[in-house]
C-alpha cells in the first residue's frame, strides 16, 4: 500500500465561547497525494481556514488529527508554508529582506551566504518580482505584494502549500494573471497545495480536486469533486470546454442549491438554514 | 500664459504662507498684546508685572551677564597663567597651583544643567522602561500583575518624590569622593521616576497590538523568542514606543524645573527659586524669561525627538505631528 503524504484525520475543532463549546469542524476527513492541487470551498464560515490552520498547526485540532509523511503535525513549521490572505509581509523589510528571513530561518546553517542570496532571488524570480525586490510591501501593488508572501512560502520548501484565499483581495484581472503563475509554478514544482478559495472559476481552473464543504457549524465535507482536466490548462480555451463547464455547474449546484436545501445532503446545517438563506441568496445572484 | 509662469508664488504657496505663518504670527501678536495690557493692571510687591518689553529687557540683560561672566573668567585664568608662569621662571621648582573658576553659573549655563539632568532622568527611564515594557506586553499575565502597580505610580508628583528620592540619595550613595552632585542625582532619579512611565505603557500596549497575522508568521517560521523580539515584535511597536518616549521627555522637562527647586539643583528650576528669594524689580522680569526658556526648550525637545522618530522610522507614509 502507497503511504499516504499527508491526511487530515477525522478532525473535529471545537472553540471555547462564554455559553459553550462551539463546534467549527465536525469529523474532516481527506487524504492528500504528493504534488495534489486541491481546493476548498464553500461559504463564509463554513471553517475552510479552521481546516487550513489545523494543518499548519497553528490550531491543535480537539479531536483526531493532521499525520504529514508519517509524522503527526502538533506545531507550525516551515515544512507547511502559508500565503495569508492580506499577505503578511513585514511592512519594515524590502520584499528581499522579507524572504530572505524565512530562508535565513530555514537554511541558515545549511547554505553559505551566496547560496542564501542566490536561493532568495531565485524565488523572487519565479514570481515574477526581480524588478521590485529592493522595495518595501508599501511601495507595491496588492499583487505584487502576494507576490512576494508567495515566494516567501516557496523559499522554505514546504512540503505542503497552504494559501488561504490568496487571491481574493486582488481585483479580477490581477487575479487571473496570478493564478497563472500559481499554475506555472505548481507544475514546476510539483509542490501539494491546499488552496482555500471562493472563487468558482478558480478552484475548477487551478484544482485536482475541489473540496467542498457544508455550512457551519459543525461543518465537514460534503463532497469531493475530481477535476480531470488535462493540464496545461489555458483559461480562454477552458470557457468552452464542456467538460469545464460541467465541473463548474457541479460546485455552483453544490454551493447554491444543495447547501440551501437541508437534509438533502448534510443534516448538520439544518438549524442554521434560516439565518444564512439570506446570504446565500445575495451570493447566488452575484454568481449570476 | 506668460504671466502665470513669471508669477514667484502660486495660489498654493500663498495660502500655504498664510497659514503656516502668518496666522501663528496674529495669533503671538494677540498674545503679547493681551499680556501687555493685563500685565499692567498688576501691581505686586515687586512692582509693577513685567509685560513682554521688560521681559525682552531681562533677556539681553542676562545676554550681557553670560558674556560678561564668561570675559571674567577668561580673564582669571589669563592671571593664574601668568601668575604661574612668573612663579616658575624665578624659580623652577616652585609648586604652582591651578585653581578653578569658581564664578556663579550664568542663565545659559543653567539651561546646560537642566538639559544634562533631564537627559540623564531620560535615558535611566527609557532604560528600564522599554524592556519591562516588552516583557509585559508579551505577556498577559505579567500585564494584568503590573498594571495596577503601573497605575498607582504614574499619577504621583515629583514633588512627593523627591523627599524620598533625597533621603535615599543620601543614605546610599557615601563616597569621599563623589563623581557626582547628590542635588543632581536627586533631580535625575526623580525625573526618571516620572517620566518612565508613558514609555512603559506605551511600548507593553505596542508589543501587545503586534498584528496576530506577523505573530502566526513567526511560529511559521519557528523564531526564536529573541528573533521574534528583535525582527517583528519590536519594529511593529516602534510607533508606539516612540510615542511613549516622546510623552516621557515632555514630562521628564516638565517635572524637572519642579524637582531642581528643591532639590537645588543648579539648573533652571535653582534659577527661578534664586529669584524668587532675590526679589529685587528685576526678579519677576527674569523668572519670566526663564518661563520662556522653558516653555521653547521643550517645544524644541519634543520637535527633537520627532525629528528622531522621523528618521528612524520605517513607516515613512504615517503623518507624525
Amino acid at each position: 500500500m502507497k503511504r499516504e503524504h499527508l491526511n487530515i484525520d477525522h478532525v473535529t475543532m471545537e472553540f471555547p465561547t462564554p455559553t459553550g463549546a462551539f463546534r467549527a469542524l465536525d469529523n474532516v476527513d481527506l487524504v492528500i497525494d504528493k504534488g495534489e492541487f486541491v481546493s476548498l470551498i464553500g461559504h463564509s464560515g463554513c471553517g475552510k481556514s479552521t481546516v487550513l490552520n489545523v494543518v499548519a498547526g497553528l490550531y491543535q485540532a480537539t479531536a483526531g488529527g493532521v499525520i504529514l509523511d508519517g509524522t503527526e503535525v502538533n506545531e507550525p513549521g516551515p515544512d507547511r508554508a502559508v500565503v495569508f490572505q492580506n499577505h503578511s509581509l513585514l511592512p519594515w523589510l524590502t520584499a528581499y529582506q522579507n524572504v530572505e528571513l524565512a530562508v535565513k530561518q530555514v537554511f541558515g546553517r545549511k547554505k553559505s551566504r551566496a547560496e542564501i542570496k542566490q536561493w532568495i532571488e531565485h524565488n523572487l524570480h519565479l514570481v515574477h518580482m526581480d524588478h521590485a525586490m529592493h522595495k518595501r510591501p508599501d511601495e507595491i501593488s496588492g499583487g505584487m505584494k502576494q507576490r512576494v508572501g508567495i515566494a516567501r512560502a516557496l523559499a522554505m520548501q514546504p512540503k505542503v502549500l497552504l494559501m488561504d484565499e490568496p487571491f481574493g483581495a486582488l481585483d479580477a484581472l490581477t487575479r487571473a494573471h496570478m493564478q497563472e503563475s500559481l499554475m506555472e509554478i505548481h507544475a514546476d514544482l510539483g509542490n501539494t497545495v491546499i488552496m482555500i478559495t471562493h472563487d468558482v472559476d478558480e478552484a475548477v481552473l487551478l484544482s485536482d480536486r475541489i473540496v467542498m464543504m457544508t455550512n457551519g457549524p459543525a461543518a465537514t465535507i460534503g463532497e469531493i469533486l475530481k477535476i480531470d482536466l488535462a493540464r496545461p490548462r489555458n483559461r480562454v480555451e477552458m470557457a468552452d470546454d464542456a467538460a469545464y463547464n460541467h465541473y463548474r455547474h457541479e460546485v455552483l449546484q453544490f454551493l447554491y442549491e444543495r447547501q440551501r436545501r437541508p437534509g438533502e445532503e448534510a443534516e448538520a446545517v439544518e438549524q442554521e438554514q434560516e439565518s444564512t438563506q439570506e446570504l446565500k441568496v445575495v451570493k447566488a445572484t452575484r454568481a449570476a | 500664459m506668460m504671466l502665470s509662469r513669471d508669477k514667484i508664488f502660486s495660489t498654493e504657496d500663498y495660502t500655504a504662507f498664510i497659514s503656516s505663518f502668518v496666522l501663528p504670527m496674529v495669533a503671538i501678536a494677540i498674545f503679547l498684546g493681551l499680556w501687555s495690557a493685563s500685565a499692567k493692571q498688576v501691581q505686586t510687591s515687586l512692582g509693577q508685572l513685567p509685560g513682554p518689553s521688560a521681559v525682552f529687557q531681562q533677556a539681553s540683560n542676562l545676554v550681557d551677564e553670560h558674556f560678561a561672566e564668561r570675559e571674567k573668567e577668561a580673564a582669571f585664568y589669563q592671571r593664574q597663567e601668568k601668575r604661574n608662569a612668573a612663579k616658575l621662571a624665578k624659580d623652577p621648582n616652585a609648586k604652582v597651583k591651578i585653581r578653578p573658576y569658581t564664578g556663579k553659573p550664568t542663565f545659559f549655563d543653567q539651561i546646560v544643567t537642566s538639559l544634562v539632568t533631564v537627559f540623564t532622568g531620560f535615558v535611566l527611564a527609557s532604560l528600564i522602561a522599554i524592556p519591562v515594557g516588552i516583557i509585559t506586553g508579551l505577556s498577559n499575565n505579567l500585564y494584568k500583575a503590573i498594571n495596577p502597580v503601573v497605575q498607582l505610580l504614574k499619577p504621583v508628583s515629583p514633588l512627593a518624590w523627591l523627599p524620598i528620592v533625597t533621603m535615599v540619595v543620601s543614605a546610599v550613595y557615601v563616597t569621599d569622593d563623589p563623581m557626582f552632585e547628590k542635588s543632581y542625582l536627586n533631580s535625575a532619579i526623580t525625573v526618571m521616576l516620572c517620566c518612565m512611565w508613558p514609555t512603559l505603557i506605551n511600548t507593553a500596549v505596542g508589543v501587545s497590538s503586534v498584528d496576530k497575522d506577523l505573530i502566526n508568521v513567526s511560529k511559521v517560521l519557528r523564531l526564536g523568542w529573541f528573533t521574534k523580539v528583535y525582527k517583528i515584535v519590536l519594529p511593529s511597536a516602534f510607533p508606539m514606543i516612540f510615542t511613549g518616549l516622546r510623552l516621557s521627555v515632555s514630562i521628564g522637562w516638565m517635572v524637572l524645573i519642579a524637582a531642581e527647586m528643591l532639590a537645588q539643583n543648579p539648573g533652571l528650576g535653582k534659577f527661578v527659586w534664586d529669584e524668587f528669594q532675590n526679589g529685587s524689580s528685576n526678579s519677576l522680569g527674569r523668572i519670566m524669561v526663564a518661563v520662556i526658556a522653558i516653555g521653547f526648550t521643550g517645544f524644541l525637545l519634543d520637535r527633537g525627538m520627532l525629528m528622531l522618530q522621523r528618521r528612524v522610522s520605517w513607516d515613512k507614509t504615517a503623518v507624525l505631528r
